[in-house]
């Protein structure tokens, strides 16, 4: 077994010069650290928040603005949230198999008991669909229904932690909870539910990571109350905020489930249809219209930080660097070493089993730096949960980067090895040995 | 020193020293750039607020609900916060620079389809004297000229123009944008639904809540009183900076002791405020300044082996030089030459990496070109460190003995 021989060659090699050893693999594994850390956070702000719905979910958007008055300068964006009046005309002619409209609130919770503190909490306005549509999981009870939405009813759907929290995780469902001064009697219980980023807070005021919205309520339930949303954007002279309903005023992101192809095609057309009617109508002046996937749509909006994809550009660079540092060093090795493969050449060695020898010893550095490399990847995440930011608390190195570090180690080290071991296997062996 | 004889040897090593020099100019591109967003990270860190920074304490408030006696309460809160000892100035604010809020367009003609500019908007009673900013032209709001926040947006909804506020102060920065060449004050800006404000004083500066790459500078402040149940609104209390912590620690007790079931929301000094409206920043600057250091730690291990690696390549030359009458001194300076050489070369192409580099960022990020100046600084650095990086295989060179030359040739 040749393999077994090149692996004892290269490490007598390695172990020959120590200090050399040591610099090419603290040198590869700062840089792997350095890929992998901010990989692992620019993958876990680019993930897919609900992998086995999000090819299914839409964002529709329309343009309410005036012409003197438009929502982007350049004309290409379009208004980002929608107003009342269009999401419940959307809502109500159900041409999607389920559509939901929703806005942020920050609430004020009070203590079912009576004792403690009133303290503040996200909340979520929206209607029937929401639940069903983003795979929302019960622990207890269930959500409401469409004619729980019309009848203003003031019932609350609780996050779990919420539950755990009031109630010591014992099912609620039936009992009532004070919010923003108003009761609202409880009908669900959701287990741990958050989509890492929240989707469907994007541009309504709510949090984008962390561990997920304290309470649902109905929106016209809710709205009854006085409960304002976060976000609101006037495209009138000014928002009346005591109307908000009729207000020309956007503030609503509207979610539909769209199964396939021909479905979406078909809510293209009754989108495009319906702005078309309320531009003939003299409500809008615009007929243009979208429809963005849910991934499309987080990528347009650029939630992924710049920083974050700053620090990965700068992390690669960095591997590069420390490449071609293995590189120069690699060749240095092996350039000292000129006799020595002028010598098992004489002895019949090819120049294949020359450069597998000077490969497997690169590969044998690339190792140890990707072990090395995921102590320092786990020391910058380690870092990177001591940052103020929001998503700063999820960043864990999963099973699939553990396994990419010692891709990324390989390859960077094969690379690496490249060279220098083509170097060597292309040693002449007769001067080396005239010399000796 | 001889020069050529360096570059006859540098000949017969092209690939390492290629390797070499392609290590150093990836690292000058990178560390000049990430200085230069270090730099740009610590100019924006640093950026004046135009307040009185160190003698504020900030305390946000959550939003009451609508309640008949907000006024009333708001009143009896800053009373009692005035009675504290060692208070100065209190003022119930709606923002803060380095805060967060929404901006305003300014228009200057009603009507006018495009806005002339965007600044930040304040409002809140006694705000002026609080924040101990420098009125640097005509005067300060008179008490008549309130108005209630309520009052100003039924005013709006209503169309009635004596529900409104009529005057504004803005900063400098913000005047000179409008009217460059001529006096702002008397002049009139309109606001939201055309709304007319006459310019009455100009602010020597205040830093805008957010949005500063509109123009940090750009903000006014308008006779608009603030009350509990306006929401998310805070007490701002201003006291000599050696007392703020105490000032803050009773400024809660009080409010806790008159309302037990208020929910303050934050509390804390104005430079808390500040530091922590730039964590990000500090945190990215501290990231940048980790790098670069592993960086050229990284690049001067690469070239002090490469440098000792060659030094034991040719211990026969340096013992026959050494032999044949070439000093110490001689053999030292040569690899320090020959280090030089190389790192200039690396430096070189290293300046125009840099730029190709910083014109990529500027595509993808809000950035200005990097300043000639970065280049002689990165090439000081990368000179230094390539120095000292050959130091020490340089030392072992000039201590190989002169018989070496004799053995085994």
């Amino acid at each position: 077994m040749m393999f077994g021989y090149y692996l004892d060659l290269a490490l007598r090699s390695l172990r020959r010069n120590k200090v050399l050893t040591t610099l090419m693999v603290l040198a590869l594994a700062l840089g792997i650290g350095a890929c992998i850390t901010t990989l692992t956070v620019l993958k876990l702000l680019s993930g897919d928040p609900i992998p086995q719905k999000s090819a299914q979910l839409f964002y529709p958007q329309l343009d309410p603005y005036p012409a003197n008055q438009p929502f982007s300068r350049s004309g290409k964006r379009l208004p980002f949230l929608m107003s009342y009046v269009d999401a419940m005309n959307l809502i109500h002619a159900h041409k999607a198999e389920r559509q939901a409209a929703m806005a942020m609130s920050q609430v004020k919770l009070m203590p079912p008991s009576g004792e403690g503190k009133p303290f503040y909490a996200q909340g979520v306005l929206a209607t029937a669909d929401f639940f069903p549509m983003f795979d929302a999981p019960f622990q207890y009870g269930s959500g409401w229904t469409a004619a729980d939405d019309d009848s203003r009813a003031q019932v609350v759907v609780i996050a779990g932690y919420l539950n755990d929290k009031l109630f010591g995780g014992a099912n609620s469902v039936g009992k009532m909870i004070r919010i923003e001064d108003h009761d609202f009697r409880i009908i669900g219980v959701l287990r741990a539910w958050a989509p890492q980023p929240r989707f469907y807070a994007l541009h309504l005021g709510g949090r984008s990571y962390g561990k997920g919205d304290a309470v649902f309520l109905p929106l016209q339930g809710a709205r009854a109350d006085g409960l304002m949303p976060s976000a609101m954007m006037g495209y009138g002279k000014s928002i009346d905020v005591d109307h908000l309903e009729s207000a020309e005023a956007i503030w609503l992101g509207l979610w539909v489930q769209l199964p396939n192809a021909a479905a979406v095609s078909t809510y293209r057309s009754f989108l495009g249809n319906y702005a078309r009617e309320q531009v003939s109508l003299g409500r809008f002046r615009k007929s243009h219209t979208a429809l963005s996937g849910l991934m499309e749509w987080m990528r347009s909006e650029h939630v992924v930080p710049e920083d974050v994809r700053l620090q990965a550009g700068l992390a690669f660079g960095f591997l590069l660097i420390c490449v071609v540092n293995t590189v120069g060093l690699l060749l240095a090795k092996c350039l000292r070493r000129s006799r020595e493969i002028g010598v098992r050449r004489a002895l019949g060695a090819s120049r294949g089993a020359i450069f597998a020898q000077f490969m497997v010893e690169a590969a044998i550095v690339g190792l140890a730096g990707g072990v090395l490399g995921l102590c320092f990847a786990e020391l910058g995440l380690l870092g990177i949960r001591h940052q103020p930011a929001q998503y700063a608390s999820l960043a864990h190195l999963d099973l699939s980067m553990f396994l990419f570090t010692f891709v990324v180690a390989l390859a960077a080290s094969l690379v690496a090895g490249l060279l220098p071991a083509w170097r060597a296997c292309v040693v002449a062996p007769a001067p080396q040995l005239k010399d000796a | 020193m001889q020069i050529l004889p360096i570059f006859a040897a540098l000949r017969r090593h092209k690939l390492v020293m290629w390797l070499l020099i392609l290590e150093i100019a990836l690292t000058c591109a990178i560390v000049c750039n990430s200085m230069f967003l270090i730099a740009q990270n610590l100019q924006r860190m640093h950026m004046p607020s135009g307040i009185a920074e160190h003698e504020l304490v900030q305390i946000q408030m959550a939003y009451i609900g609508t309640r008949p006696d907000s006024g009333a309460r708001t009143q009896a809160d800053l009373a009692a916060l005035r009675q504290i000892p060692g208070v100065t100035q209190v003022a119930l604010v709606d923002k803060l620079p380095f805060g967060s809020g929404n901006n305003s367009n300014i228009k200057l003609k009603p009507d006018q389809p495009q806005p002339s500019m965007n600044a930040g908007l304040y409002f809140g009673e006694n705000l002026l004297p609080t924040f101990g900013v420098k009125l640097i032209a005509g005067r300060s709001f008179a008490p008549e000229e309130f108005v209630t926040l309520d009052q100003a947006l039924q005013g709006i909804n209503d169309n009635s123009p004596n529900d409104l506020p009529h005057v504004a102060i803005v900063t400098q920065a913000m005047a000179q944008r409008l009217w460059p060449v001529q006096n702002a004050l008397g002049k009139t800006f309109y606001i939201g639904k055309d709304i007319p404000l006459r310019v009455v004083g100009v602010l020597a500066r205040l830093t805008r809540p957010n949005t500063l790459q509109a123009g940090p500078a750009f903000s006014f402040v308008v006779p608009i009183s603030e009350n509990l149940s306006d929401g998310g609104g805070s007490y701002v209390v201003r006291s000599k900076p050696q007392d703020r912590a105490r000032v803050l620690r009773d400024a809660v007790a009080k409010l806790k002791a008159i309302d037990p079931n208020r929910v303050v929301l934050a509390h804390r000094t104005y430079d808390e405020a500040r530091a922590a409206f730039f964590q990000a920043d500090q945190s990215m600057a501290g990231t940048l300044v980790g790098v670069c250091v592993v960086l050229l730690v990284v690049t001067a291990l690469g070239i002090g082996g490469l440098a000792s690696f060659w030094v034991a390549q040719r211990r026969k030359q340096i013992g026959i030089r050494r032999a044949i009458g070439a000093t110490r001194g001689d053999i030292l300076r040569y690899f320090q030459t020959e280090n030089f050489l190389i790192v200039s070369f690396g430096i070189a192409i290293g300046m125009l990496l840099a730029f190709v580099l910083n014109a990529v960022l500027m595509k993808f990020y809000e950035l200005p070109h990097l300043p000639l100046y970065y280049l002689p600084i990165g090439a000081l650095a990368l000179w230094g460190l390539g120095q000292l990086a050959v130091l020490g295989p340089a030392l072992r060179a000039a201590a190989v003995p002169p018989v070496v030359a004799t053995r085994s040739v």
